[in-house]
């Protein structure tokens, strides 16, 4: 038993801890492998060969798919959080109709598909009032679907507010304009930044569904260029990887916020 | 400082809270006694600003508190609040919590507010948990860092509701002692407390609340020495028991 004990210890961490960072590369290492062989293996038993040489004679057109859906993307996050602020806001009003109408958005939009949003919008709503710009349409279309998403996670956190903060805000004189500048949003962002950055990557992924109306972003370019050499594997393969670019940075900064902001528990004392 | 309280009634729904409390007379030092329910956290909040009481009235030296919304900022800025706990800012560090406040509220500059939050700490024994967040201090500690926050604007009353009812033992001698110190130094309180040792023998008066009514109301050695309302006989008999 000892023996296997010791042999596993490289391996090993009490659950729940972080390991040491050599044991931690060495094990990260060790789960990245097993996913890429798995992956290798598949490939080589259905004989696909993966071929990225076309990268460099398309580099021009995936450069700009993967500007658009940055720019698409930043745009909509922008445009989403004024939703979804306003829309948080929207849920608590005086006015029913307003109050319901929030209500009926969130349920509605967290209820149906992105895909068929896109088309419902684009070919109905985007037609009737004249919306014929793609990617103007792309940005609405996505910052109204995320925008849902972002007034539940800002709902949340003005819901987990401590009432006996806003009391000490009042206590200590606050005007009810410094306690939501010196106290209540400080304490918000606190809480929605690390959901806000992981939303932000859900609307770079989200964003690849706009490829079915036609916006050049990444995925669409992609489809073209795999519809023209026939590549489909290496073009998919590229397509996940160029995603996985913009998105890891952004778990990483998630993390980040998640530790950094977290002042309602103690880390520097656990450590 | 003299506080005026006349026919004070609060209810929130059907339920009545405080029935009509009457009090005129000069605040030093003063403990409000009395069992879970009886007001005392309520007669204490509107006495501070926080609450707004159905009918009645509340006056500090003679002048009358505004309850309108848009008045209490002002009236809140004069007096000192403690609450039983959590009551200090997450966000901020234990100095920011006392220095924000010396700047929005009362305009004193950032250098001046950060030097007099310093020296509260230090006169608290806090001079090297400044730079702490609330989660990273002991529940005695926060307490005293709320008192800091309380007093550093010089305010004409302090007001603590339980400042120590969710301390462990060896916290709560740490915090009555600095309000016995304040008490020397001529600071004015009233505190809300279950501390019947710290009411008898650091209070000058003490007032008994009970079924949201003020029942009996001294000198703190008299009503101890000799309560004259079975209700008063009662609850501190009830506290006798256990008592070593």
């Amino acid at each position: 038993m000892r023996v296997l004990r010791t042999l596993a210890r490289p391996f090993t961490a009490p659950a729940n801890t972080p390991a040491s960072w050599v044991r931690g590369v060495l094990n990260y290492a060790l789960a990245c492998a097993l996913v890429v062989g798995v992956v290798w293996a598949s490939l080589i038993a259905v004989g696909v060969n993966l071929d990225f040489g076309f990268a460099v004679q398309y580099r021009q057109r995936i450069w700009d798919g993967f500007a658009l859906t940055v720019q698409v993307s930043a745009a909509s996050l922008v445009a989403s959080l004024v939703i979804g602020a306003a829309v948080a806001v929207g849920q608590g009003a005086r006015v029913l109709v307003v109050r319901y109408l929030c209500d009926f958005y969130v349920k509605v939009i967290r209820g149906t598909p992105l895909l068929v949003q896109i088309y419902l919008f684009f070919y109905i709503i985007g037609t009737a009032w004249g919306i014929s710009n793609r990617f103007l349409a792309g940005v609405v279309i996505l910052s109204v679907f995320e925008g849902a998403y972002i007034a539940e996670i800002i709902r949340g956190s003005v819901i987990s507010l401590d009432k006996t903060q806003l009391d000490a805000a009042r206590a200590v004189g606050f005007t009810r304009a410094q306690a939501l500048r010196h106290v209540i949003l400080p304490q918000m962002v606190a809480r929605t930044l690390p959901a806000l950055t992981g939303q932000f990557a859900s609307v770079i992924k989200d964003s690849s569904l706009l490829s079915v109306i036609a916006v050049i972003e990444l995925t669409q370019t992609m489809q073209e260029i795999s519809a023209a050499n026939f590549n489909l594997f290496g073009c998919y393969f590229l397509l996940g990887g160029l995603y996985l670019c913009l998105t890891l940075p952004l778990a990483f900064v998630s993390r980040y916020f998640e530790k950094r902001l977290d002042y309602a528990h103690d880390h520097t004392r656990a450590a | 400082m003299r506080m005026t309280i006349r026919a004070l009634r609060k209810s929130f729904g059907n339920t009545e809270v405080l029935r009509g409390i009457e009090f005129d007379d000069d605040v030093t030092t003063l403990a409000v006694i009395g069992s879970s329910g009886g007001g005392k956290s309520t007669l204490l909040r509107i006495v501070g600003g926080l609450e707004t009481p159905t009918s009645g009235t509340v006056a500090v030296d003679g002048e009358q508190v505004d309850f309108r919304e848009n008045a209490l900022p002002a009236y809140r800025a004069q007096v000192g609040f403690v609450f039983q706990q959590g009551g200090l800012f997450h966000h901020l560090s234990a100095r920011e919590n006392i220095a924000l406040p010396l700047r929005t509220v009362h305009g004193v500059p950032a250098d001046e507010a950060d030097a007099w939050a310093q020296a509260l700490l230090t006169r608290f024994g806090l001079e090297a948990e400044g730079g702490k967040r609330p989660a990273q201090l002991s529940g005695g500690q926060q307490q005293r860092v709320a008192i800091a926050r309380a007093i550093a604007p010089r305010p004409k009353l302090l007001l603590l509701d339980e400042p120590t009812s969710a301390l462990d033992p060896e916290y709560t001698n740490e915090v009555l002692d600095v309000l016995r110190d304040l008490r020397d130094d001529g600071v004015r309180f009233v505190v809300v407390t279950h501390e019947m040792g710290f009411a008898r023998h650091a209070c000058d008066k003490v007032a008994f609340l009970h079924d949201g009514t003020l029942l009996e109301y001294g000198e703190s050695a008299r009503l101890f020495a000799a309560p004259q309302t079975p209700e008063l006989r009662k609850f501190l008999g009830k506290l006798l028991e256990w008592s070593v």
